[in-house]
């Protein structure tokens, strides 16, 4: 598989993906810059999490307004995949690949913990498709603005198109703070119309060893490369 | 020409930020503020005589950059001497 890991001043997750994908294809990916135009024909571009530019103006706002967007909007327009991650699901948002908004959390706290998924009924995607409708997969969060926020009109549509991949869930009926960011209907990850694009506020480059907590980011991410190669 | 925008969260939006000013007013002792919204200034100096000109640049300056439209609003005015 022929992927590429997005770099802009300020990603600081783009180390730790490049580690677990090579874990699992055995290949390394690419490196891009964010000023690139030209980027060669991949499977996958990942956009990694951090805090690209500072967060200035609004998380993920400047990044998006880089030259290799348009390179990463020729991807998806050949059919490319993109898994954008925490900071990356920002710069999709801002970039209008995706749609809605990411707020300040609910609590307006920086939260950084492990978070139980839900993967839910949706779209033929290469991202979930491998994995069971309903299995839950331990995955951490670290953010200050991943309260998905869509008006009412688009969560309908998001619902009725089957773009909602990941929700937050309880492990049990006394858990109260399951939902690290309060977001609308504990949404952690949507899908764009074609499938094709997929981002997520938890961290599954952060779940790929047994030291890290658990390996469940690396089942998800094994599931994608196992996807997309076909 | 300076130009002052205001960005605001539309109606509706959660403003936690605002939330917690609010409760921090209220244990103050000013009971009476029900409400508190945030939003930024934006100032920008933009090299243009023309405030029709002005006004169309920062307008496009706001919806290409400046604002969230699906979450935020903006008023555009021009800073007068």
């Amino acid at each position: 598989m022929r992927s590429g890991v997005v770099i802009f001043p300020g990603s600081n997750c783009d180390r730790d993906m490049i580690v677990a994908i090579r874990k699992i294809t055995g290949k390394t990916p690419i490196k891009i810059w964010h000023k690139e135009y030209d980027i060669p024909n991949l499977d996958l571009i990942v956009i990694p999490g951090g805090f690209t530019f500072g967060d200035y103006l609004r998380c993920g706002a400047l990044a998006a307004r880089s030259p290799v967007i348009t390179s990463i909007k020729n991807h998806i327009s050949r059919g490319g995949a993109v898994l954008g991650v925490c900071n990356g699901f920002q710069i999709l948002i801002e970039a209008k690949i995706l749609p809605g908004s990411l707020i300040r959390n609910k609590k307006l706290l920086f939260t950084c913990r492990e978070t139980t998924l839900e993967v839910q009924s949706c779209i033929e995607n290469p991202f979930l498709s491998g994995l069971k409708i309903g299995e839950c997969l331990k995955i951490p969060v670290a953010h200050n603005e991943g309260n998905y926020f869509a008006p009412e009109d688009l969560l309908k549509q998001l619902k009725e198109e089957g773009r909602i991949a990941l929700k937050y869930i309880k492990q049990n009926d006394n858990e109260k703070n399951y939902n690290p960011n309060g977001s609308t209907e504990d949404i952690a990850g949507i899908l764009s119309n074609n499938g094709k694009v997929l981002g997520m506020m938890p961290h599954p480059e952060r779940a790929i060893n047994n030291l890290q907590g658990g390996t469940d980011g690396l089942k998800f991410l094994t599931n994608c490369v196992e996807q997309i190669i076909g | 020409m300076k130009v002052i925008v205001n960005v605001s969260l539309k109606e509706g939006v959660l403003d936690p930020e605002g939330q917690a000013i609010k409760s921090s007013l209220n244990n103050l002792g000013f009971e009476h503020c029900s409400d508190v919204r945030t939003g930024k200034q934006i100032i920008l100096n933009l090299d243009q005589n023309s405030e029709t000109e002005v006004l169309k640049q920062a307008k496009k300056m706001c919806e290409e950059l400046l604002v969230n439209t699906v979450i935020e609003n903006y008023e555009i005015n021009i800073l007068k001497d």
